[in-house]
C-alpha cells in the first residue's frame, strides 16, 4: 500500500435488524460507499448531521466495526485481518463522546497508564509516557487527582492524553466537544490542534459545531452515509446554500458575510473567523 | 441521602498508611476484623479502638468521612442494637408492654454496636487510603494463587475496580433521575413500604437503563485501548513489598497476640455481675 495513514474504498456498512424468528426485517446503511483518503499528519474534520454515519465511519477506524462491504485500511493494514487488530488499535487511537464513560482508572494518572499496559510497555516506559502525554495535554496538575473531580474539558482531555500515551500515529476524536460547556470545548479543540502541529498526530476530528472545523486542513461532509463535499474549510463554507441542504450551519462570520455580500457589499466568500470578518470590512 | 456512602471513595492524602502495599492492607483489614470478633470484653474493645485511632491518625484522613460513612448503615445498626436489646434473656432491669430489657441485653447491644461501629470505620479507613486500583492490584497478586483452580483472578479484579470506580457516577445520576422524577411530581416520601418500593421503580429503570449504555460504552473505551485480558499487560505501578510493609505484618501478628491475649485474661472486674 501507499503511505496514506487512512483509506477507505467503497465502505458499506449495514444494521441488520432481525424479528424473533432471526429472519431480516430490514436492513439500514449507516455507510454507503465511502471513499476516504487521509495523509499523515493532516488535521481532518468530519461533519455531519445526526444519522449521517459519521460516527459509524469513526468506529471502524479502530476496527471496533468492520465493513460489510469494502475495504478500510489504517497505515496499510486491512481492518478485518484480525491478526492486525491491537496494531490497528495503537495506530489509531479513539477518543468518545462521553469523558465519563472511557476513563477506566480512579486516579488521571493511573487512567492514562491503562494503555500502555494493555500494550504490555515496561513499567519505567509506562511513567515517561504518562509524564509525556500529561504535559502535552498541559494536565500535569492534575496528575494525582480523581477524574470524578474534574471538569468534562479536563476530562477530556485526560481521555486525549490515556490515547497519546499509546504512541498513536492518529487520533479519532468522536465528537469530542458534545458534552462540554464552551471553555471545555475550546481547550479540547486547542489540546487536539497542538498535537497535530507539534506531535505531527495525524487528527481525525468528528463534529456538528462548525466553529472547530476552521482550522482544519480537509473538510469532510457527510450525510445519509455518504460522502456530499469534501476540501478546505474556506471552498466548503463559501456553499452557504450546499450545507443548508444537508442540514448543516455555518459559522455565524460566514453566514453574516453571505448575507452581506447578497445586499451587495463586496466581500470575499469563504470568511470563517469574526477576525478575518472585521479585517475585510475595515478595508472597504 | 445517596452521596453519603464513603465505600469506594478514595481521600487523597501523603500518609505512611497511604503509601503501604495494598495487599498489607487488606491483611491487615482481615486481621482487625478477626481480632474485633475475637474480643469479648470492655478492655479488648478499648485495644481495638485505640488500634483504629492510632491508624486513622496515621492516615492524615479527617474522621468525618469514616463517620459519614456509619451513617449508611445506621439502620442495620439499629436494627441488632434493638434485637439485641429487647431478644437477650437474663436478669431483668425494665419491663413494659411486651418488651423486657435485661442487663445482658444492655451488655449485648452495646458490645454489638461498638463492633459494628468498630468494623465499618476499619473497612473505611481501607477504601478511603487506598485506591481501588490499587487495591484491585492488590486483590489480584495477592490471590493469584487461586488462578490454579480456574478462577479468573484478573478479571474478577478489574470488573471490581470498574465498578468500584462507578459508584460515585451512578450514585450522582441517580439522585439526578429522583430530582427529574420528584420535578414530575414522584413521590418517595410518604406511604408505606410497599409503596415506597412501588415508588422506586421509575428510579431504578432509568438507571439500569444508564448503566447498561455506559457499560457498553466502556467496553468500547476499553477495546479501544488495547484491553484484552490480564495477558502480556505490565503495570504501570508493580507491587513490591518495601520496609515498612514488612513492619506492618509484623506489627499485624502483634496486634493479633494482643487482642487473644485479652480476650482470654483480660475481663475486668465490672463486668462479672
Amino acid at each position: 500500500m501507499d503511505t496514506k495513514i487512512v483509506k477507505s474504498e467503497g465502505l458499506v456498512c449495514e444494521y441488520i435488524t432481525r424479528d424473533e424468528e432471526g429472519n431480516v426485517e430490514s436492513i439500514k446503511k449507516a455507510l454507503d460507499g465511502v471513499d476516504v483518503d487521509i495523509n499523515p499528519g493532516e488535521f481532518v474534520a468530519i461533519l455531519g448531521h445526526n444519522g449521517s454515519g459519521k460516527s459509524t465511519f469513526a468506529k471502524h477506524l479502530n476496527a471496533i466495526l468492520t465493513p460489510s462491504e469494502g475495504t478500510v485500511w489504517i497505515d496499510g493494514k486491512d481492518t478485518k485481518d484480525p491478526s492486525y487488530l491491537w496494531d490497528i488499535r495503537q495506530t489509531a487511537g479513539m477518543v468518545f463522546q462521553n469523558p465519563d464513560n472511557q476513563i477506566i482508572g480512579s486516579v488521571v494518572e493511573e487512567d492514562v497508564g491503562f494503555g500502555p499496559e494493555n500494550m504490555g510497555v515496561p513499567t519505567e516506559e509506562i511513567w515517561e509516557r504518562v509524564d509525556e502525554s500529561l504535559t502535552a495535554v498541559k494536565m500535569q496538575k492534575f496528575r494525582t487527582h480523581s477524574p470524578n473531580k474534574l471538569s468534562g474539558g479536563q476530562k477530556q482531555r485526560v481521555a486525549i492524553a490515556g490515547v497519546v500515551a499509546m504512541h498513536p500515529q492518529c487520533i479519532v476524536l468522536d465528537e469530542p466537544t458534545a458534552m462540554l460547556d464552551p471553555n471545555g470545548r475550546k481547550d479540547v479543540i486547542r489540546t487536539a490542534r497542538a498535537l497535530n502541529q507539534v506531535e505531527k498526530i495525524t487528527i481525525i476530528l468528528i463534529t456538528h459545531y462548525m466553529e472547530e472545523v476552521i482550522y482544519a486542513d480537509k473538510v469532510i461532509v457527510m450525510d445519509k452515509g455518504k460522502i456530499v463535499m469534501q476540501g478546505t474549510p474556506k471552498e466548503i463554507f463559501s456553499r452557504v446554500e450546499e450545507l443548508k441542504e444537508h442540514r448543516l450551519d455555518v459559522p455565524q462570520a460566514t453566514l453574516l458575510a453571505e448575507e452581506l455580500r447578497k445586499e451587495g457589499v463586496p466581500l470575499s466568500r469563504g470568511i470563517l473567523t469574526k477576525e478575518e470578518l472585521v479585517k475585510e470590512l475595515c478595508q472597504l | 441521602m445517596v452521596r453519603e456512602i464513603t465505600i469506594g471513595q478514595y481521600y487523597h492524602a501523603d500518609s505512611v498508611i497511604h503509601k503501604l502495599d495494598p495487599r498489607v492492607k487488606l491483611m491487615g483489614t482481615l486481621i482487625y476484623v478477626i481480632g474485633l470478633f475475637v474480643v469479648n470484653n470492655a478492655l479488648g474493645y478499648l485495644v481495638v479502638a485505640i488500634t483504629l485511632g492510632t491508624v486513622i491518625g496515621l492516615s492524615k484522613v479527617p474522621i468525618k468521612f469514616m463517620v459519614r460513612g456509619l451513617k449508611a448503615v445506621m439502620i442495620v445498626l439499629l436494627l441488632t442494637v434493638s434485637l439485641n436489646l429487647f431478644l437477650t434473656p437474663g436478669i431483668q432491669v425494665v419491663h413494659f408492654w411486651i418488651f423486657t430489657i435485661t442487663m445482658e441485653g444492655i451488655k449485648a447491644s452495646a458490645y454489638m454496636a461498638i463492633r459494628l461501629v468498630l468494623l465499618i470505620m476499619g473497612c473505611s479507613v481501607m477504601t478511603l487510603t487506598t485506591t481501588p486500583n490499587h487495591l484491585t492490584d492488590g486483590l489480584e497478586k495477592g490471590l493469584k494463587f487461586l488462578e490454579v483452580f480456574r478462577i479468573p483472578v484478573h478479571e474478577i479484579a478489574m470488573m471490581m475496580s470498574i465498578a468500584l470506580r462507578f459508584i460515585p457516577i451512578l450514585l450522582e445520576e441517580t439522585d439526578k433521575i429522583m430530582k427529574a422524577q420528584a420535578a414530575r411530581c414522584a413521590d418517595f416520601e410518604s406511604g408505606g413500604i410497599i409503596k415506597r418500593a412501588k415508588s422506586m421503580v421509575p428510579i431504578l429503570v432509568p438507571l439500569f437503563v444508564s448503566a447498561f449504555r455506559r457499560a457498553n460504552d466502556l467496553a468500547m473505551a476499553m477495546e479501544a485501548r488495547c484491553y484484552r485480558g490480564g495477558k502480556g499487560r505490565t503495570k504501570m505501578k508493580p507491587l513490591k513489598y518495601t520496609g515498612r510493609d514488612y513492619a506492618g505484618y509484623i506489627l499485624m501478628a502483634v496486634f493479633m497476640a494482643i487482642t487473644i491475649f485479652v480476650a482470654i485474661y483480660g475481663t475486668l472486674p465490672f463486668e462479672n455481675f
